[in-house]
């Protein structure tokens, strides 16, 4: 079987972002880029289930401009078997990267799609969701822990509540919580031979995909600093500062 | 005038704290506000959330195939009741994150994740990068608006003075059975519920193990607070995945948080900026964690915790 993978690149989690003075946007210029963690533990848990006989192939998704090939070209060292990049010139909201993944997914036919549960940039956690809607197929988000067997997926999932675990009949959709799995690191021999490795391009426009992009962002600010606080010495200071706030 | 649908979120029978919290968020876009429970056994949960200020009705839709949230099950349920309303909320929590986006979907239209501010009925604030920026969205005004709201951005309704009606939905929508519950592991525990206790003591990767954590127990005890960790402690397996705080874990709003051994990484700070006061318990003066504390203390979580503790009486 073969296995989709959203993967999306973004700002790298250890960048601390700032809001552009004039509020249009973020300062991305120069910042390290890296793969959204979340799809890196994607990517991660499809290649082990081809390394378990699984699945028998795995496939990269990239929806950006077209230097997001050094991007794919990571997923494609990190051991996918090859790689779709749609070329999109803006970042496109997640009811059109949905749309984007089911044309994909009717032309591939995976039996699985895994992406992550939220880009780390947007923090929309809404791409899996809505392509498991427009699919007419299962959904399970936030897994945490995976098993494909006889045409179902038995997947547990990190809830409020606690650990849930659901059954859902193939094709299906998961998506990515952070302790499913530990990504593996790209080794350098990885690199060279990913460079052989296909990433067939695919205009946007080319789809026949309607825009979702329905929302509009106005303005960007900074979120509001907090006071700057005290530094107590002891217990006993700590104790009081509490008390002083009526929080003892 | 918004004509709002609240999709209640429920566990066991009982109402989820976050629904209030939704119908706050509802208040400020203003209009009529309904609360849809769907469920096994609709009764009780319609009955606490008829209570609420605010809400005009409560629709219910009692079926077998809704003992469980499947999103898959729900969403065909919520876009067919969807019909005529302006607006589609539910919370923030793991439910309304897998839910809404389902339903967006069927429906064809965007949603606002995360609502934290409404600056009117189409445009609200949100987090992006970690709580790092926040933008301003605007949605259009010709379809139907689904958004999904930061529960720690918002106090709780109260009770209303007379309970509203509750009338049964008859929905005519066929349900897929290719998704089945299996079982639900809760973290059960006598401890004031993470997500809306007024205290709560956090540890990190400090305590070095799930038995040292205990340190963290007998204070939270004391106090009577909840109990969360860092996604370090989480990962090592000193405690349950459903107790970190964060990003990717609960954002939390209490009186108080506690923060004993946690260096304070930005995508811990998404989960508390909301916080009323912030302490910080770190041997090291220079951790981040001190830039956002109200009260910091530096020094040895496993000699100052226990003299906390006692301190308390
Ligand atoms: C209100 C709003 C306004 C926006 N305005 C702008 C703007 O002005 N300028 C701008 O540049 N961008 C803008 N964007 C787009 C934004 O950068 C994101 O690409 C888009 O919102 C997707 O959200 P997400 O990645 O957080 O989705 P999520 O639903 O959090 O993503 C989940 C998963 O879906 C998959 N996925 C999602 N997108 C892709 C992709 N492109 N390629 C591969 N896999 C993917 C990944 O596996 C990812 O882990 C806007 C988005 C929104 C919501
Ligand atoms: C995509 C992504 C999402 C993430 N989401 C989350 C999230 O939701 N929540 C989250 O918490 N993290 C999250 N993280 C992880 C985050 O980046 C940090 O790695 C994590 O918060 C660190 O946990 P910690 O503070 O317990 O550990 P550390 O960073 O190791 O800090 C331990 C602290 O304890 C102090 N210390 C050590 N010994 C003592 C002692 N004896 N007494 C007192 N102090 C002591 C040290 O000085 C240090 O400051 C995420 C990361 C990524 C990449």
């Amino acid at each position: 079987m073969k296995i989709l993978v959203g993967y999306k690149r973004v700002v790298d989690y250890n960048v601390r972002i700032t809001v552009k003075p004039d509020g249009s946007g973020v300062a991305t210029e120069g910042v390290k880029l890296s793969a959204n963690p979340f799809d890196d533990i994607a990517l991660e848990e499809a290649l082990r289930l081809r390394e378990k006989g699984v699945a028998t192939e795995v496939v990269v998704v990239g929806i950006g401009p077209a230097d997001l090939q050094a991007h794919l070209r990571n997923g494609l060292a990190m051991g996918a078997n090859r790689a779709i990049h749609v070329v999109a010139p803006d970042a496109v909201q997640p009811l059109t990267a949905a749309r984007v993944f089911l044309k994909l997914v009717e032309k591939e036919q995976p039996q699985l799609v895994i992406v992550g549960k939220q880009a780390i940039d947007d923090d929309c956690n809404q791409t899996g969701q809505m392509l498991a809607a427009l699919w007419n197929r299962p959904q399970a988000t936030f897994a945490s822990k995976v098993e494909v067997a006889d045409g179902k997926a038995r997947v547990t999932r990190e809830v409020d509540a606690g650990l849930e675990t659901l059954e859902v009949d193939l094709p299906a959709v998961i998506t990515t919580d952070l302790r499913l799995n530990e990504p593996r690191f790209i080794k350098l021999p990885d690199i060279m031979k990913a460079k052989s490795k296909p990433i067939e391009t695919v205009e946007f426009a080319s789809l026949g995909v309607e825009p979702g992009d329905h929302l509009r962002i106005t303005r960007y600010a900074p979120p509001p600093k907090r006071q700057k606080g005290v530094m107590v010495k002891d217990v006993a200071e700590l104790v009081a500062a509490l008390k002083a706030k009526g929080l003892l | 005038m918004s004509k709002i649908l609240i999709v209640a979120e429920h566990l066991d029978g009982k109402l989820n704290p976050a629904t209030a919290k939704c119908i706050t968020c509802a208040k400020q876009i203003g209009g009529e506000i309904a609360v849809l429970v769907l469920a096994d056994a609709v009764d009780a949960i319609a009955a606490e959330a008829a209570r609420l200020d605010g809400v005009s009705k409560v629709l219910t839709v009692a079926r077998a195939e809704n003992a469980h949230p499947l999103a898959a099950v729900y969403a065909p349920q919520v876009a067919a009741a969807a019909a005529g309303y302006s607006h589609v909320l539910a919370p923030s929590t793991t439910f309304g994150k897998d839910l809404l986006p389902r339903v967006a979907a069927l429906l064809g239209v965007a949603q606002v994740s995360d609502i934290m501010a409404v600056d009117g009925a189409y445009t609200f604030k949100r987090p992006i990068y970690a709580g790092n920026a926040i933008v301003s969205v605007e949605a259009p005004q010709d379809r139907v608006l689904l958004g999904t709201v930061r529960v720690a951005s918002y106090a709780a309704a109260g009770s209303a003075a007379a309970a509203a009606p509750v009338e049964a939905l008859a929905l005519d929508v066929a349900l897929p059975s290719h998704t089945r519950f299996v079982e639900l592991k809760q973290g059960k525990s006598d401890r004031p519920d993470l997500q809306s206790a007024a205290r709560v003591v956090s540890g990190g990767r400090a305590l070095g193990s799930a038995e040292n954590f205990a340190l963290i127990y007998k204070l939270a005890d004391k106090l009577g607070a909840a109990v969360g960790a860092s996604r370090a402690a989480v990962d090592a397996g000193y405690v349950p995945s459903d107790l970190q705080v964060g990003q990717t874990g609960k954002i939390i709003a209490p009186e108080l948080y506690i923060a004993v051994g946690i260096s304070g990484a930005i995508q811990h700070l998404t989960g508390i900026k909301d916080a009323g006061t912030i302490v910080a318990i770190n041997k090291d003066a220079e951790a981040p964690i001190f830039e956002v504390a109200d009260i910091g203390l530096v020094g040895d979580l496993f000699t100052l915790v226990p003299e906390l503790e006692r301190a308390l009486g």
